[in-house]
């Protein structure tokens, strides 16, 4: 196991100097600069500025200044929030993007997971159709309508809520109810899927014909195999609900890291950019290691491999 | 518009996991003497939903009360502020804060923002214009408690000159003698920059030529003092980068003090205890939060957390006008939204093509169908009484004469003239607009219009390389002052981005700042006005509104051309009852 965590651990350098260094020169073909903007700025105020930050130089050096600064863990300063450092915008953005993402998939496991099974048990009944409607609904509402739904219901009509904010525990119920919607909908689905498979198998049969109690045999012997899809899912899942989503976050006014890594693009932020899709391919990379170790412990026809 | 939540990671496909049922309607999976039947599980679902939602019942006090019975204003505020410290930032939404902050020379009246006493107590004019004299107020201080002196002024704007230091809104202190050659770095002494500190209290400025609206230029952050030693503390201060403007850190001379940053979250200010004039400041605190979204902004207002929004959507405004026509403000604003032309592209090299546009635009149609927010119709460029200007030059609209002028041009009803690609920035409002000419010209003209639509520094790009034929534009101005309006369109000034230029026009606006005479300055405008509307390297279509919400706690907020509100004026007043 070691080994394999060892060698997975080498895979990822290569694949993150790839990605820095794609991003780093295709941010700089998109036209226009972090310094344009609608009032012109008079060309050798626009030089000094790009001097200080190192943009007159050549492309190339650019580059390499930018690779050793990364080395040393430095993202750099960035262009349009000129007080802040990446670094500090990410660290101070991420952990409400992880919170919230946490709740979101506490919620998607909870409410996905239970009408999953509950479907699987009895397939083509009402109490299959019903969550599998429901979770159906969950996929193809999108969250920009989700959110503004229910903030009008909840916020505005019942009083319940803020329509946005992220001040106190309250803030975090409806952004973690819209961001959970799709991934407890879609979790439903694959918990489903994987339940009936295993729930079929000879080993099922051969429980409950020896006379172990329902309950035992789902959660003891069915589930673990039944979940397999599920966790295949999650790895990406998690590190796109936990890196945040800048619709909700826009909607809610959640003060994330999803809505620097759109705007980034948006500002022409070379740094933030940069900065932005590395930390999100670094979380990636993790996440998905995690979850091919779960897997492995879950599946032990894996572990030969 | 689903991509926000998908996974991120390409290499899983939803089919992987999702088997189809490999059971026969009805079978089930028997399971007996089954404790956890699905009627349960279902059960416990609905519970723990109703135990989830119930953390929140029933009303609460809203923000806004709460606000009102501390005196803390709640304001949307548009954008995250890029920085807060005056001599870099470049926004509205900064200058916002900044003037809770910070206090210039002068500061503003609530009513109709004319300088009032701010830091000077009073202030000398020299006959012939070109020398102000201030005398300071003694008991003006820092929020650390040092006493605000000429020093600090004359500190302040060596920095904002300062070449290193890169600001973008040092060309506001031009007018000044020498500043510009100083900023260039054409000198190096500083002392021969017209900027002289008499002693402690007595500050001098020395302009190139009399400017009769310098002492609205004073009221812009870019003339707002700045506690170097603080700055210095933190840093280079003439170089970019420096993080002085950090909570705790923040040294300012304003009626508040910077008390919280969380980025795209809030900014907290609260009451300075040091301020000079802080008897009067009513507010204890103010909350800028940073909403980008106007429906969010809108939402946040009507769940009663927002004392004032920065704007009101669109789609919204016909909602207010019907349900709470009390709330929705729509305030002048100084700003003209028109449509720049490429005079260097044929065929809009011909001026007599460009008019015949400019003729056959139905304005009063798009402000009161499409925008529906009290914008006035532009048929001059300088948004009237600018100042006491008021273009007297006006673009008739006359289908007939535009007819005729194309068919003069050599296109009778539009036959043979290529399709104009008309360019805009992806927005709602843009985009409606843009049809809404499209359809004009081609009704009355038979011109054909490409629409162009682009994201916005693919847009700004394009405009400053010319590489447009007719492209949205707006423009807001810095000052009061037609000068902000009328001296972007010199030869080669860096706003133009039209390729236009006229001798002429450029000697009457060096003859404006020239002019000492009031009046004599006001005429010189007019006619290089009647210039510009007679060559329309430009199409001026509407004059711009604030529109936005306001509740009726809020006191001493008074429209402004600027949208500028002195915070120490304002206060919350609830309704009686």
């Amino acid at each position: 196991m070691l080994r394999f965590i060892a060698k997975r651990f080498l895979e990822t350098i290569p694949v993150l100097f790839v990605i820095a260094t794609l991003t780093f020169f295709m941010v700089r073909l998109a036209p226009g600069g972090p310094f344009t903007a609608e009032k012109t700025i008079p060309p050798e105020i626009q030089k000094r500025i790009e001097a200080f930050y190192g943009l007159n130089k050549p492309l190339f050096q650019q580059y390499l200044d930018y690779m050793g600064n990364l080395l040393k863990g430095d993202l750099g300063p960035s262009f349009k929030y000129a007080t802040w450092s990446v670094n500090e915008l990410i660290w101070s953005a991420f952990p409400v993007s992880l919170e919230l993402g946490c709740y979101g998939l506490a919620l998607a496991l909870l409410f996905g997971l239970t009408a999953g099974i509950i479907a699987a048990l009895r397939p083509n009944t009402l109490s299959d159709h019903l969550p599998m409607s429901l979770a159906m609904i969950g996929i193809c509402v999108p969250t920009f309508v989700l959110g503004p739904l229910l903030i009008l219901v909840f916020g505005l009509a019942l009083g319940w809520f803020n329509a946005s904010g992220w001040d106190s525990a309250r803030d975090r119920v409806l952004p973690a109810i819209t961001l959970g919607a799709y991934y407890a909908a879609y979790i439903a689905r694959l918990g489903r899927g994987g339940m009936l498979e295993i729930l079929n198998q000879d080993f099922i049969r051969t429980a409950q014909a020896k006379g172990a109690r329902s309950g035992r045999i789902i959660f003891k012997h069915a589930l673990r195999g039944g979940l397999l899809p599920v966790v295949s899912f999650l790895g990406p899942a998690t590190a796109g609900i936990i890196t945040g989503s800048f619709v909700v976050e826009t909607i809610f006014q959640v003060p994330g890291l999803g809505r620097f890594f759109v705007t980034a693009a948006f500002n022409r932020d070379y740094t933030m950019v940069l900065g932005t899709v590395l930390f999100y391919a670094v979380l990636i990379i993790v996440l998905n290691l995690v979850v091919d170790i779960v897997q492995v412990w879950l599946n032990p026809r894996l572990r030969f491999d | 518009m689903r991509s926000d939540k998908r996974p991120l990671i390409l290499a899983f496909s939803p089919s992987d996991g999702e088997k189809e049922s490999p059971l026969p309607r009805g079978k089930r999976v028997r399971v007996r003497g089954s404790r956890f039947s699905s009627e349960s599980l279902i059960l416990m679902i609905g519970l723990s939903l109703l135990a989830f939602l119930a953390v929140g019942c029933g009303r609460r006090e809203t923000r806004v009360e709460y606000g009102d019975r501390h005196q803390i204003l709640l304001k949307g505020n548009g954008g995250e502020p890029q920085e807060l410290d005056p001599d870099i930032v470049t926004g509205v939404p900064e200058y916002h804060i900044l003037m809770s902050l910070l206090e210039g020379l002068v500061s503003e009246d609530p009513h109709d923002l004319h300088p009032v006493p701010g830091v000077a107590e009073s202030w000398d004019v020299s006959p012939d214009g070109k020398v102000y004299t201030f005398h300071l107020r003694r008991n003006a201080k820092w929020s650390n408690g040092d006493p605000v002196t000429a020093h600090d002024f004359l500190e302040s704007y060596k920095r904002i000159l300062t070449p290193s230091l890169g600001s973008e809104y040092s060309y506001m202190h031009f007018v000044v003698k020498n500043a510009r050659a100083y900023n260039e770095g054409k000198i190096i002494d500083f002392n021969q920059v017209g900027y002289k500190a008499l002693d402690d209290h007595t500050f001098q400025v020395t302009l190139e030529n009399p400017t009769p609206y310098f002492l609205s230029l004073l009221l812009h952050h870019s003339w707002f003092p700045v506690h170097l030693p603080t700055i210095r503390k933190y840093g280079d201060p003439y170089q970019r980068g420096n993080k002085w403007t950090r909570p705790g850190r923040f040294v300012g001379n304003g009626p508040f003090v910077l008390t919280k940053w969380r980025v795209n979250d809030v900014i907290v200010v609260n009451k300075s205890p040091t301020y000079w004039d802080r008897d009067r400041v009513r507010l204890n605190e103010i909350r800028f939060y940073p909403i980008e979204s106007a429906d969010t902004e809108e939402r946040a207002f009507r769940a009663g957390q927002l004392h004032i929004t920065d704007t009101m959507a669109l789609s919204k405004i016909d909602f207010y006008k019907t349900h709470y026509p009390d709330l929705l403000k729509i305030d002048p604003y100084l700003g003209t939204y028109f449509y720049r032309i490429n005079v260097t592209k044929p065929p809009l090299t011909d001026k007599r093509i460009r008019r015949a546009l400019a003729l056959t635009i139905d304005r009063e149609s798009i402000v009161k169908d499409v925008l529906r927010g009290g914008q006035l119709p532009a048929l001059c460029f300088t948004p009237p009484g600018t100042a006491g200007y008021t273009c007297r030059t006006r673009l008739p609209e006359d289908v007939n004469e535009a007819k005729r002028l194309l068919a003069e041009a050599g296109y009778p009803d539009g036959k043979g003239l290529p399709p104009i690609e008309l360019l805009y920035n992806t927005s709602e409002a843009h985009r409606i607009i843009a049809e809404a000419i499209q359809q004009m010209w081609k009704k009355n003209l038979g011109v054909e219009v490409r629409l162009v639509n682009e994201e916005w520094k693919v847009y700004l790009d394009a405009q400053r390389t010319l590489n447009y034929q007719v492209c949205r534009a707006a423009w807001i101005g810095d000052y009061v002052d037609p000068n902000s309006f009328l001296d972007m369109w010199v030869s080669g000034g860096g706003n133009n981005e039209t390729g236009w230029s006229n001798p002429e026009y450029d000697r009457l606006i060096a003859r404006a700042a020239r002019t000492a005479d009031p009046a004599q300055r006001l005429e010189v405008f007019q006619q290089a006005e009647a210039i510009l509307l007679d060559e329309l390297p430009i199409i001026p279509i509407y004059f711009y509104t604030h529109v936005y919400a306001r509740r009726p706690e809020v006191k001493g907020w008074y429209p402004t051309i600027l949208d500028n509100h002195p915070y120490k004026y304002v206060y919350l007043e609830p309704p009686a009852s």
